[in-house]
């Protein structure tokens, strides 16, 4: 069951795109989302659909893998595109009883549907190719360029590695509590919303308890290897960009004027302009 | 109740890069009212292969059989009531304890069988008294100020309040102090001979499988190597090296002992036992 969260997760391949600097893929993606949000017609996400699938190719990652992590918001993007499929004013097309579909909302609808599921698919490939710590290295790097964070740069990738070193390590604990419970009897399957709600009470307080623990131990380590914060502290993995980074700030370059360009198309496609 | 594991495999994370056969083509019986021991190096597929046991993992193939019925062709309320019978005892059993005293935790497996009041206060005091514990002295406190041991003790206590005719422990006297170690696996052996209940204990101490198991289950790369008595499974020393494992201290003595006296039998792996052979040998 927790075994399908697909958000976070490391895929390793060893492919190009794996062995990139984590700074020009966080980029590579701010650029992305941020294009993604300036586009303003169906050639746009035609053209983005084209990048995600090429890069997905050049990153070996099974395209079930991927789409595995848009399953999980099913859900949110079904409730997007219906509240604004009924909400938006504009030209009736069909009617469902006192509901109108018009022409705008269908649009906006599409577009917002498309945004979320490329945001999803952008944003996962990012993790899936790059390893929870080089991410944190990476966003590290980036916040130093953020007034005020700045000064907190190094304590709060650090508090992130640690977050994300311990999601699997949790998870694992949940898992591990759960089977014990259930083979003293316990039932999470069956029985109403309210029983199940209290028979997690079986398995959150040992989670806790593991929690805590599990931190405590964590800073106690740390003291103990004087652990004192990001002043003068060296790195044993410097970041360093390669050819490969290059090229990709040229090929990023040429998606954002790309994209860019589409927004000037006038041909209508499927929607008026 | 027999326990018949038929051709049972599992493979983890099947279908993604993290993909890993944890049990290959298992095919052993576990009869009624023995005692057998699980030896195998850290991931050999031991804890994989006794969660099959009471249906908490599905077999990637093959099923078991308990009672001669097929466990993974029940319903789910019908596993439920085979999770009573068949305890387990996880590794850590104390990091499950959850409840706001010692009386209650243990209660929470009898509660979730639908017993009476009376009846299961009955059994906690029964377990809680059968796992070395004084009942008056615990019964308020709370399970989380009590020592390591006697948490541990406490989380056994809280399966054996369920009664099950199969008793499955993970490595059950790991990190406890020697007297620990003593006193609990001597409980084990009590319910065994006792209570004629099916044991099934995981452990690393070749010592302790030794002297209390008449059955061993050698695992290796989730592969059955040995399911044998002790007297043969421990003269297999080389076999049982390469796979990462060893015999108990003692065996190695008798080994040792044999160059010089070829009339000693190498296949003791007790110290009492040990200490007779000498005798007889050196007695003439």
């Amino acid at each position: 069951m927790l075994k399908d969260v697909t958000i976070g997760q490391y895929y390793p391949t060893g492919s190009v795109i794996h062995k990139m600097d984590p700074r020009t893929k966080i980029l590579f993606t701010t650029a992305f989302i941020v294009m993604l949000f300036c586009i303003n017609n169906l050639w746009g996400y035609l053209a983005t659909l084209l990048i995600l699938v090429a890069v997905t190719l050049v990153s070996k990652i099974p395209v079930s893998y991927i789409i595995r992590g848009i399953k999980g918001l099913v859900l949110i993007i079904l409730l997007t595109v219906t509240l604004n499929l009924f909400m938006t004013p504009g030209t009736v097309i069909a009617s469902l009883g006192p509901l109108n579909i018009t022409m705008e909302g269908l649009k906006v609808a599409t577009y917002m549907a498309l945004r979320l599921i490329f945001l999803i698919v952008g944003t996962s490939i990012m993790t899936l190719t790059t390893s929870p710590i080089d991410l944190t290295d990476g966003m590290e790097w980036c916040m130093r360029f953020i007034p005020f964070v700045r000064r907190y740069a190094h304590e709060l990738s650090m508090m992130m590695s640690i977050a994300l070193r311990f999601i699997p390590t949790l998870m694992e604990e949940t898992e591990r509590i759960m089977k014990a419970q259930k083979a003293r009897g316990a039932n999470f399957e069956t029985g109403s919303i309210i029983a199940r709600a209290k028979n997690l009470i079986p398995i959150l307080i040992p989670l806790f308890i593991s929690a805590f623990r599990r931190a405590d131990e964590l800073a106690t380590a740390m003291e103990a290897r004087c652990y004192r914060g990001g002043e003068n502290r060296t790195r044993m993995k410097q970041l360093v960009f390669e050819n490969r980074d290059r090229v990709s700030f040229v090929l990023m370059l040429m998606m954002i004027i790309g994209l860019i360009l589409t927004t000037m198309i006038k041909i209508p496609l499927l929607f008026p302009v | 109740m027999p326990v018949e594991i038929k051709n049972l495999s599992h493979v983890y994370s099947e279908g993604s890069p993290f993909e890993f056969q944890a049990l290959k083509d298992i095919d052993i019986t576990i009869e009624d009212g023995s005692f057998v021991g699980i030896i195998g190096h850290t991931g050999s597929g031991k804890s994989t292969l006794i969660q099959h046991l009471n249906g908490l993992l599905t077999p990637t193939s093959g099923t078991v059989l308990v009672d001669g019925e097929d466990i993974f062709s029940k319903k789910k309320n019908e596993l439920i009531q085979l999770r009573h019978h068949i305890g387990l005892v996880f590794q850590y059993p104390e990091h499950q304890l959850f409840e706001e005293t010692v009386h209650k935790d243990v209660a929470f497996g009898p509660k979730n069988q639908g017993l009476s009041e009376d009846e299961i206060n009955q059994r906690v005091q029964q377990s809680i008294k059968m796992v070395g514990l004084n009942y008056d002295d615990v019964k308020d406190k709370s399970p989380f100020e009590l020592s390591g041991g006697q948490m541990r003790r406490v989380a056994i206590a809280g399966v054996l309040a369920m009664e099950p005719s199969v008793l499955i422990l993970d490595e059950p006297t790991a990190g406890l102090d020697p007297r620990g170690r003593e006193e609990i696996l001597a409980q084990i052996k009590y319910l065994h001979k006792k209570k004629k209940m099916t044991v099934i204990l995981v452990s690393h101490s070749m010592e302790d499988i030794g002297r209390l198991v008449e059955k061993i289950l050698v695992m290796n790369a989730g592969e059955v190597v040995f399911y044998d008595s002790p007297n043969r499974v421990f003269t297999e020393i080389e076999t049982l090296e390469r796979i990462g494992l060893a015999v108990p201290e003692v065996t190695y003595l008798m080994r040792k002992l044999k160059e010089k006296y070829p009339e000693i039998r190498e296949d003791i792996f007790t110290v009492a036992a040990a200490k007779d052979e000498i005798l007889k040998v050196i007695r003439g």
